[in-house]
């Protein structure tokens, strides 16, 4: 699937919910029943320095493409990542540094992506596109 | 204690047109005035009024706006310092809140009198902005910084402050009430405890001016800082008492303007306290509003508003602590209304997330107290911070929202 299938995809499900407590519900679930990370990944040098909860991203680059894990404290934001991971895990750099992020906001997210709200959601998503661009570098100088 | 009726706490939410917004179509409920606090219609029209009656820029001009704006700035002064029952109008300086008004003393005062070797004391109970302005003093100067520690119950350790005052403690820098835990600190003891070793004190009262009257006099601190978005007042508008015997030997901190007395390239002198002070326009229109905050707060008047928060910090302590798995964070019998809290088994992120959907606000967070979580070995709380407009029923409300937190957590 690429990218834009994904986010289509992601928008549909959201769209079955005309309630935001549904909504969060299901955000809650994936943030619950989903193993994101490897233990020995929640290191500090994956953590995303956000004020409210904290968030570890961590990336493997292999055969040209790049796979994402995360984890955080709060379900919510764990949930949020899961978003993230299903829509950028399994791809290119440059299919990542091209995408758009716009999803969020199409779900009724878009609280989340205020940089006020800390959550390291803005932070996860800059990480998530610098790692890219730095794949992306690195393959070029290869 | 007095009675109060439903319809005089109505009326006096009437004051208040943010109070009747809803948020996600619920009725807004708002516990985070610890924040800052929601505003008056008299402090919303007088910031209006002045824009559009009465703007000139003050203490320069012959003109009649000009003249008219300096009186009308002035005499806030005068009602702020006979608010705080300061000696004289001139020991008052605006600021633009707390956080600039320690600062300014951060600077000024350790410019003069701090030395390498020598000590400033501050507390694990402290919002940064009272800690981090001395830390960095004492970077500049080669001095040390001490540490008051915070017992379990959230209150200052005194006998340790106790031990730590010394000969060479050039600054004492606490906050009145804490804006994490709600915790009132016995300032008018800490200071006598503080004078008898010959240390001045620094009082933060971004928090206590709000909940109960103060007199710098009778507390005999030094320096008393304040912000008026926490008093129902203008953001971006605020002050810092000094006695005259320290301001007058500080260093000015920021120069030019009205600050200035005579400047010749060889030379410039200084005006006289507070302007010596207060560099560049002042934020005219905000000081009218927090001169209206002030007329509104003695309306309003201590008794309505002490009755109404001691009932609101007992009710919603007492209901919260009903609920299974709450955790209060700051349990002092002196306490503000502010609870600091934690749901076992959810983070606090999560709770705020889904208080908010239901048009409650709460903050979550560390509430910049990374120190007090680190004594207390949390991460953040659940804060909430209620002001006299509040209601017994908004408590009901938020109690529920915990409940329904709990269930889509469980």
């Amino acid at each position: 699937m690429t990218i834009n299938e994904t986010v289509d995809q992601i928008i549909k499900e959201f769209n079955l919910f005309d309630d935001w407590m549904d909504k969060y519900n299901y955000l809650i679930e994936m943030g619950r029943s989903v193993p994101l990370i490897d233990e020995t990944q929640k290191t500090d040098s994956n953590l995303i320095v956000g004020c409210q909860s904290r968030v570890w991203l961590s990336s493997e680059y292999k055969d040209g493409i790049i796979y994402f894990t995360a984890d955080s404290d709060a379900v919510i934001t764990k949930g949020i990542a899961y978003l993230l991971i299903r829509v950028f895990s399994g791809h290119t750099p440059t299919e990542i540094v091209g995408a758009e992020t716009t999803f969020l906001d199409m779900i009724g997210l878009k609280e989340h992506l205020s940089p006020t709200r800390s959550n390291g959601l803005l932070s996860m998503v800059k990480q998530i596109k610098l790692y890219a661009l730095a794949y992306q570098v690195k393959e070029k100088n290869s | 204690m007095i009675e109060i009726s439903e319809i005089k706490i109505q009326s006096v939410r009437d004051d208040f047109p943010i109070l009747s917004r809803t948020i996600y179509g619920k009725p807004l409920v708002y516990f985070d005035n610890a924040a800052t606090t929601q505003k008056p219609n008299a402090v919303i029209d007088a910031i209006s009024n002045y824009y559009r009656n009465d703007n000139a820029n003050v203490h320069r001009g012959v003109h009649y706006l000009s003249q008219y704006a300096t009186g009308a700035f002035e005499e806030v002064r005068k009602r702020i310092a006979d608010f705080i029952h300061a000696g004289t109008p001139n020991e008052i300086i605006f600021t633009r809140g707390a956080t600039e008004a320690i600062n300014l003393v951060a600077w000024s005062y350790c410019e003069t009198f701090l030395h390498a070797g020598d000590e400033i004391i501050v507390s694990a109970l402290d919002h940064h902005s009272n800690i981090v302005p001395w830390q960095a003093a004492c970077e500049r100067k080669g001095a040390q910084l001490k540490v008051i520690p915070v017992t379990p119950e959230g209150e200052l350790d005194l006998e340790v402050l106790n031990s730590l005052l010394n000969s060479r403690t050039k600054m004492l820098a606490i906050s009145h009430i804490s804006n994490t835990l709600g915790t009132i600190n016995p300032v008018a003891d800490i200071v006598a405890m503080a004078h008898a070793k010959g240390v001045p004190v620094f009082i933060d009262g971004a928090q206590g001016l709000s909940h109960g009257p103060v007199n710098v006099q009778e507390t005999d601190c030094d320096f008393y800082a304040f912000s008026a978005h926490k008093m129902y007042g203008p953001m971006g508008i605020g002050g810092l008492y000094g006695k005259t015997v320290w301001l007058e030997k500080m260093q000015p901190y920021q120069l030019g303007g009205e600050m200035i007395d005579k400047v010749t390239f060889a030379k410039t002198t200084f005006n006289e306290i507070p302007y010596k002070f207060e560099a560049g326009t002042p934020n005219v229109a905000d000081v009218m509003g927090f001169g209206a905050a002030i007329s509104y707060l003695e309306t309003i008047g201590w008794d309505f508003i002490i009755t109404r928060e001691n009932d609101l910090l007992q009710y919603a302590t007492a209901r919260l602590s009903e609920i299974e798995g709450i955790k209060i964070i700051g349990t002092s019998p002196q306490k503000a209304a502010i609870i600091s809290f934690l749901i076992e088994g959810i983070h606090f992120f999560d709770a705020g997330t889904i208080l908010d959907h239901m048009g409650i606000a709460v903050r979550t967070g560390n509430h910049c107290t990374q120190p007090l979580m680190e004594v207390l070995g949390i991460s953040g709380t659940l804060r909430a911070s209620m002001a006299f407009y509040n209601t017994r029923q908004e408590i009901d409300k938020l109690v529920d929202g915990i409940h329904r937190v709990k269930t889509l957590f469980a």
